[in-house]
């Protein structure tokens, strides 16, 4: 990015960047923000839950948060929440909030796998970290140190992690939660633009006509988004369709026009089948000439395992499975084509009773003509869709395939503007990543993408899925700003912003969250670090994942504000600071970033992660980290120690901290720590300046801060990276004056609509010869090979290339072809109930927080098993009973509910998982997208019996 | 006693049929102010129509007679709703009642309370279709919802109650409205039906507001009555209530005299 | 030992029905047992068998409740029950009030308060016209009168189901009978115990005194809560004709002379009533 452009940003008239971007913040609002009256005093933040992204207003008295409104001015919510976003000013002070450090220990006070947790020092917490942190270094290599990360992380804190993880331990063994949730989004975007994050904005809803929800029960897991829907829809009743695509009856259902029930997995078939009739029935709806200039066709193999363990994993090989679990684990490698898939697997050469070898070839993929694509969509005619996909036994195959037909009229109806949104249907499913890329397909088939009021749009079921997990890249694969691990360039460039010595940041990743436990129990990894997370909670097959933590030689550190099962299952507990006791900022769904100030002093001696971090930091040196010659790539490649002239070059020597080489240099120590700076007078910073609590550091002093605004370094560092790459960023600054902004923010205006040379800067550039409407100027995976359906075929002439090679998509994006395939467990004859899990509005995740709010308890204090009364009645089950919901890896018991907010046809169960006492990913199948490695929580067998 | 006895009698011990008798007036006052605190004592108890009874209850005033307070009832509840009326409750004594916002109702299909009411205090028969128990059909009370304090009504995607009904979608529904404030939400408005609702008080359990901004009252405290007299013209089935039609008689201040006399009356007419 | 449980038989056998009874109740509301569900006002035994209180029917009829089957069931057993082993066999067997009122005039005599108190300021009739008013203000109220006051409901069900104030009644009862009026609730205020008394009349259970052995040492007027029936002590052989015999034993229990016995009425000989 050109300083020349930051500087002009700090120069204009801060005071009307908000103006400058279109928002008009009304002046009274502007001023009562800010000033103290009443004995409290306001000031803006961003909820804690949710994806959604509503700003909110915090009142604080005494140096406690006593209520919380919605932020009028936030043009998300515009001063509404539901009802998580109500309680915001309750979450932190629950009763049993952590607030000392917590060490397993024996009678001496020395730590001990098998002992009880006690209250230790900082220092201790630290000195045992540290202790255990270099033992796994040292013995494992750079990769025996993971952190599961998350997607509720704040901007900085993600920074902070990723910098010492990828820059200091140069271990990419950092995934965030936010891989069960979008990793799928993730590569469909990937895939499909060469860049992640949805092309369109929120305000598509205002601006369409149909909104099909696939997968998403968006009235409980997005409401204010859902109440701008339902606006929608009461503004023009007759024109405004709503679709509701689920495997269940939910509440999003309430106000659809049609109800969609299909059978789990086969909405892969279902987005087939829209394309189908589009390019066989309705070929004129077809916008060639978008078709031509923005998209290619595309193809991979569909043999791609369902991401389970492999048959030559360690665990797997010492029999740490099941012969129950094997039965499903075996098909990872090896399945046999089923009738239900056999149609549809027809044009890549299979039929049914074939044998599939599952080689796994990952996100390799090519470019075919559109004729191959056609011909992948063959099999989806009405009559064999309806056969798979309905969903509903009582339902008749007539009415399900007039929905079908409907369905698809209205996406090809021309001058129809379509909305599609998804969260977690779609998302977490063993062929999420296709999944993705066929919704797509439709929107660009008819050029209804990144329009505005048209456009496939994935939700975020997190605050900063976005902001931090993709942004700034907590993922394993990630580096700031969309760059790859994996690209040599973009870790040379990040080195280069880091200040660390060429070749530190290690090439070799692939821990995400599910290897990351499977390593643990495969002995590989012996430290992790929990971070804004409960990878224990919400992570499938969760038995053998708590086992591996408890029984074997490793250590496992939770931060956490509360006592989680996480915290439960580690071996120390760091009490951390929540969200409105820090600066920081979360990025939503539709690209928007929000910052807050530190609004009150943490609880007890409770400190952020970020500081965690900072202090962690603090105990490794050049030395430690970087000059040994170490294996990585699990074992099987040398990472050679970075070279000790490369690290004196750079004016650190053997002793230099990691401290003060990522987070205490020349850079950081340039953002000053001002109480006149209005962004920070009057405000609390902890980790900065120290506060009034004096608690007692890491060092066993009273902690005085850093000396520098760490929070603005880190945001501006990582920021950098962004501008200039079509995820700009705005100055730290301006974010504290405005409601958040879209990025990419150019020029001081946001962008509502990516890839619309209409409103998007960089694809205005792109276009500037061409003059075409669109450009898809995403950069990864745009160098492709071509074939057909089978592979890639090398010498074969495109009819829309030049000559056969590589070659190079400039500004376009693909359509892809793929087919439906089985998931890898399904109902039989032992378990045979699908089960789906999922949420409910009133409970956050894992409930850590909303569990600990008494009105949210009081209304929701346990998970139920929603099923069919039928099932109950032949399962002699009692409305109200308690019954078990029993897998082939463990069983739960559950209450009864065959009536309430969702309703299953017969066949499938939903249970809820925010409740630890009804711990269902237990049950759970850890399988995933292969390619995204997004664990499927939406579907395995079960059966169910009274209790 | 005559009153010409000599007095010197007085000292003789007294007869026993003086004695009878004085023993009788002495009974008769004490009862009479023991019957008087007594009743006093039940009718206070009694006049608090506030109560929710377990489903299948015959009107409050049977039930008060009919309730033997055995707490079979209570006993049977899975979920220990039912409570007893303890002395200190201020309830009358004994009788099962439950408390919504603490453990509300949680229907069961099989309604393990009433069959077992040895006095008919809880009327299978009321909670009986085509022969088969049907909780749906009780009538323990009605939610009623406080709008001012309903968040919903202010904007907030609430509908904690609308989720927790176990009729969803039919004893409270929901009513979308646009909220012309912000321009592009929509209100979600909880509207409970009273002849759905069976006064469960799952919703008022559920309700997040630090009163139940929707509780549960008797039916015959929270509902109105219109009078038979007039039929909906739009609603056939609304005839029904012809059944009940009365012969009307009315009065009022001013036709209270009859014709001729309020004629003849002419006042300060000139 | 021996004496011991000779002097105190029947106290022991009382006391473990009574006890007995309370943890079959409590039992069932507490742990789902399913022996005796309910409790004393009206029961299931066994989940099959309903047992009621005839008195508490007796006053829904008064209400003017329309009485259900199961109930005229319950009642007619019960009181068929009581009318044949003697009414207030309730009261010393089965009323969980009579360890309370045992207890005061327990302690009443151990304190000598009797002999401050030596006439009773209150007629044993009393309960006869409370069971009265009970079913006239039943009637004029339309409710279960006694129920909605009686501290026996209340003790037992607050035992079985919660006490709420319940211990006050206890304690009211209690300091009553000890220092106000001596068997004061059982032996005068107590409507049921009127009403068992009633029925009680034609019970085939009953004590009788053999006149011969009797030395007149009074050891059975002083223990009995109902000293009135044992007018003939030392008269005559007569058995305890009176329904207000609560057939409690403690007579038996403390004659040293085998004065005093239970026996099978003797129908033929009730010509004389022991009033």
């Amino acid at each position: 990015m050109s300083l020349s452009r930051r500087e002009f940003l700090k120069s204009s008239a801060a005071a009307s960047a908000a103006a400058a971007i279109g928002m008009s913040v009304p002046a009274e609002l502007e001023a009562a923000a800010n000033k103290a009256e009443g004995g409290w005093r306001w000031d803006k933040a961003a909820c804690r839950f949710c994806g959604t992204g509503c700003g909110i207003m915090m009142a604080t008295k005494n140096g406690k948060i006593v209520a919380v409104k919605g932020d009028p001015a936030a043009p998300v919510n515009r001063g509404l929440n539901c009802i998580k976003g109500y309680f915001n000013a309750k979450i932190m002070y629950g009763a049993d909030r952590l607030t000392r450090p917590l060490l397993r220990m024996d009678a001496n006070g020395k730590f001990d796998k098998k002992g009880k947790f006690a209250p230790v020092s900082w220092k201790v917490a630290f000195d045992i970290m540290e202790e255990k942190a270099k033992a796994a270094f040292n013995e494992k290599g750079p990769e025996g140190v993971a952190v599961f990360a998350s997607g509720q992380h704040t901007v900085m804190e993600g920074y902070a992690a990723q910098k010492m993880m990828k820059g200091g331990f140069r271990s990419n063994a950092i995934d965030p939660n936010a891989r069960h949730c979008m990793a799928s989004a993730v590569v469909g975007f990937y895939q499909t633009f060469g860049i992640d994050e949805p092309s369109g904005c929120y305000d598509d809803i205002e601006l369409t006509d149909t909104i099909v929800s696939w997968g998403s029960n968006m009235a409980e897991m997005h409401p204010i988004l859902w109440s701008r829907v339902t606006d929608r829809k009461l503004s023009d009743p007759e024109r405004v369709k709503v679709i509701n695509m689920s495997t269940y009856t939910h509440r999003t259902s309430d106000l659809a026009d049609t109800e969609i029930i299909f059978s789990p997995n086969t909405d892969t078939a279902l987005w087939n089948y829209i394309a189908r009739e589009i390019v066989f029935n309705n070929p004129e709806s077809i916008d060639w000439d978008f078709v031509n200039k923005h998209m290619v066709f595309a193809a991979a193999s569909p043999n791609i395992g369902y991401g389970m363990r492999k048959s030559n994993e360690k665990s797997i090989k010492e029999g740490k499975y099941t012969a129950l679990e094997m039965e499903t684990i075996s098909k990872e490698m090896k399945t046999i084509v089923s009738e239900k898939e056999a149609p549809a697997l027809a044009p890549y050469g299979y039929k049914a009773g074939d044998e599939m070898i599952h080689n796994q070839p990952g996100l390799k993929h090519w470019l075919i003509e559109f004729e191959e694509y056609k011909k992948s969509l063959e099999p989806y005619t009405l009559e064999y869709t309806a056969k798979i996909s309905k969903g509903d036994p009582d339902e008749s195959i007539e009415s399900f395939k007039a929905k079908l037909q409907e369905l698809a009229d209205l996406y090809i109806e021309k001058g129809r503007k379509v909305v599609s949104f998804w969260t977690m249907g779609m998302n977490q499913h063993t062929r999420g990543t296709w999944t993705n890329t066929l919704a797509y397909n439709v929107h660009f088939l008819l050029n209804k993408q990144a329009n505005p009021g048209e456009g496939a749009f994935s939700l975020t079921g997190q605050p900063s899925a976005c902001g931090t997990a993709r942004e700034v890249g907590t993922f394993t694969h990630r580096l700031p700003a969309d760059m790859m691990v994996k690209n040599p360039k973009h870790r040379a460039l990040v080195e280069k912003k880091w200040q660390v010595p060429a070749g530190t940041i290690n090439g070799q990743m692939g821990q995400h969250i599910m290897r990351i436990h499977r390593d643990i129990e495969d002995g590989h990894v012996k430290f992790a670090w929990v971070n804004v997370c409960n990878p224990y909670q919400d992570s499938a097959s969760a038995s053998h994942w708590i086992k591996a933590a408890r029984e074997m030689d490793n250590f496992i550190v939770t931060s956490d504000g509360y006592p989680g099962i996480s915290a439960k299952v580690s071996d120390l507990i760091l009490p951390s600071a929540m969200l409105y006791e820090k600066w920081g900022a979360y990025g939503n769904a539709e690209r928007r970033t929000q910052h807050w100030r530190q609004q009150v002093l943490p609880v007890g001696d409770s400190m952020s992660d970020t500081w965690q971090w900072v202090e962690f930091s603090k105990r490794f040196t050049v030395k430690d980290l970087w000059m040994k010659d170490v294996k990585v790539g699990w074992g099987k490649k040398d990472m050679k120690a970075v070279p000790l002239d490369k690290i004196k070059a750079m004016g650190y020597n053997e002793n230099t901290t990691m401290y003060e080489i990522l987070f205490a240099n020349d850079r950081a120590k340039s953002y000053k720590i001002d109480m006149n700076d209005p962004v920070q007078a009057g405000y609390d910073n902890s980790e900065c300046s120290g506060d009034s609590r004096g608690v007692v550091g890491s060092d066993g002093e009273v902690f005085t801060g850093y000396g520098f605004f760490i929070h603005k370094y880190l945001f501006e560092e990582y920021a950098a990276f962004t501008r200039g790459h079509g995820h700009d960023l705005a100055p730290f600054d301006i974010y504290h004056k405005v409601r958040g902004l879209k990025w990419p923010v150019v020029d001081g205006k946001e962008t509502q609509w990516r890839f619309n040379a209409k409103y998007d800067p960089y694809a205005a550039k792109a276009t500037k010869e061409t003059g075409n409407s669109h450009a898809f100027y995403g950069g990864f995976l745009k160098k492709r090979p071509q074939g057909d359906l089978n592979g890639i075929k090398k010498d074969m002439q495109l009819s829309y290339a030049d000559k056969p090679g590589k070659h190079y998509l400039k500004n376009k994006a693909k359509i892809f072809a793929r087919p439906y395939m089985d998931p890898p467990e399904m109902p039989d004859a032992n378990y045979d109930t699908w089960l789906c899990t999922g949420r409910v509005l009133e409970h956050w995740h894992s409930g850590t927080m909303t569990m600990r709010v008494p009105e949210l308890y009081r209304a929701v204090p346990e998970a139920l098993c929603y099923m069919h009364p039928q099932d109950a009645k032949d399962k002699d089950l009692k409305q109200g009973g308690l019954c078990w919901v029993e897998s082939r890896r463990g069983r739960v018991k559950a209450r009864v509910e065959t009536r309430g907010r969702n309703r299953p046809a017969r066949g499938l169960v939903f249970v809820p998982w925010f409740d630890e006492k009804v711990f269902i990913n237990k049950v759970c199948l850890d399988a995933t997208c292969p390619l995204s490695k997004q664990t499927d929580y939406k579907k395995c067998a079960v059966k169910i019996y009274k209790a | 006693m005559s009153e010409n006895r000599p007095k010197i009698e007085r000292k003789k011990p007294l007869s026993d049929r003086r004695r009878f008798i004085l023993t009788m007036a002495r009974g008769v006052g004490v009862t009479a102010l023991g019957g008087l605190v007594w009743s006093a004592y039940v009718d206070e108890v009694t006049a608090s129509q506030l109560l929710l009874r377990p489903p299948g209850a015959i009107t409050e005033k049977d039930f008060l007679k009919t309730c033997i307070k055995c707490g079979l009832c209570v006993e049977a509840c899975p979920y220990d709703t039912l409570l007893l009326a303890k002395p200190g409750d201020n309830k009358p004594l004994g009788t099962p009642y439950f408390i919504p916002r603490d453990i509300p109702c949680y229907m069961c299909p099989d309604i393990p309370c009433v069959p077992v009411c040895p006095t008919g205090a809880l009327d299978e028969s009321s909670v009986t279709t085509d022969d088969k128990l049907d909780i749906n059909v009780a009538e323990m009370g009605l939610a009623v919802i406080d709008d001012e304090s309903c968040i919903a009504f202010w904007g907030i995607q609430c509908d904690a109650c609308y989720r927790a009904c176990p009729l969803l979608g039919e004893a409270i529904t929901i009513v979308y409205e646009k909220n012309e404030r912000t321009g592009k939400h929509a209100f979600m408005k909880p509207i409970v039906h009273s002849n759905v609702c069976t006064g469960c008080g799952l919703c008022e359990q559920a309700c997040v507001t630090e009163k139940a901004a929707i509780f549960v009252l008797p039916r015959e405290v929270a509902m109105g009555r219109v009078g038979n007299y007039y039929i909906k013209g739009w609603d056939k089935e609304d005839e029904q209530r012809l059944e009940n039609a009365e012969e009307i008689h009315t009065q009022t201040e001013i036709s209270k005299e009859s014709a001729i006399d309020s004629l003849n009356d002419s006042g300060d007419l000139y | 030992m021996a004496t011991l449980w000779n002097n105190y038989r029947y106290l022991f056998l009382r006391r473990f029905v009574q006890i007995g009874l309370l943890l079959l109740y409590f039992g069932a509301n507490h742990w789902g047992w399913t022996i005796l569900m309910g409790n004393l006002s009206s029961s299931s035994l066994l989940g099959v068998v309903p047992l009621s209180d005839p008195y508490a029917a007796l006053q829904m009829l008064a209400a003017g409740a329309v009485l259900a089957t199961d109930l005229l069931i319950g009642a007619a057993i019960i009181g068929v029950f009581y009318l044949l082993i003697g009414g207030r066999v309730f009261c010393s067997w089965v009323c969980p009030i009579n360890i309370i009122t045992d207890a005061s005039a327990y302690l009443r005599r151990v304190l000598d308060i009797d002999r401050n108190q030596k006439r009773q300021p209150a007629t044993r009739n009393m309960r006869y016209w409370i069971l009265v008013l009970s079913l006239i203000i039943s009637a004029a109220m339309g409710i279960t009168a006694f129920e909605f006051i009686s501290p026996i409901s209340m003790v037992h069900r607050g035992i079985v189901f919660g006490l709420g104030f319940g211990w006050a009644a206890m304690l009211i009862i209690f300091l009553f009978d000890l220092f106000v009026l001596k068997n004061g609730w059982c032996g005068h205020l107590c409507p049921l115990g009127g009403f068992y008394s009633l029925l009680g009349k034609f019970s085939l259970i009953r004590v009788k005194h053999t006149v011969e052995n009797c030395t007149a040492c009074m050891k059975c007027k002083t223990v009995c809560p109902e000293r009135q029936v044992l007018h003939m002590i030392d008269k005559e052989s007569l058995p305890v004709l009176s329904g207000e015999c609560t057939n409690c034993a403690r007579c038996i229990e403390v004659c040293d002379d085998n004065a005093l016995g239970f026996s099978i009425r003797e129908l033929a000989n009730n010509k004389k009533t022991g009033e």
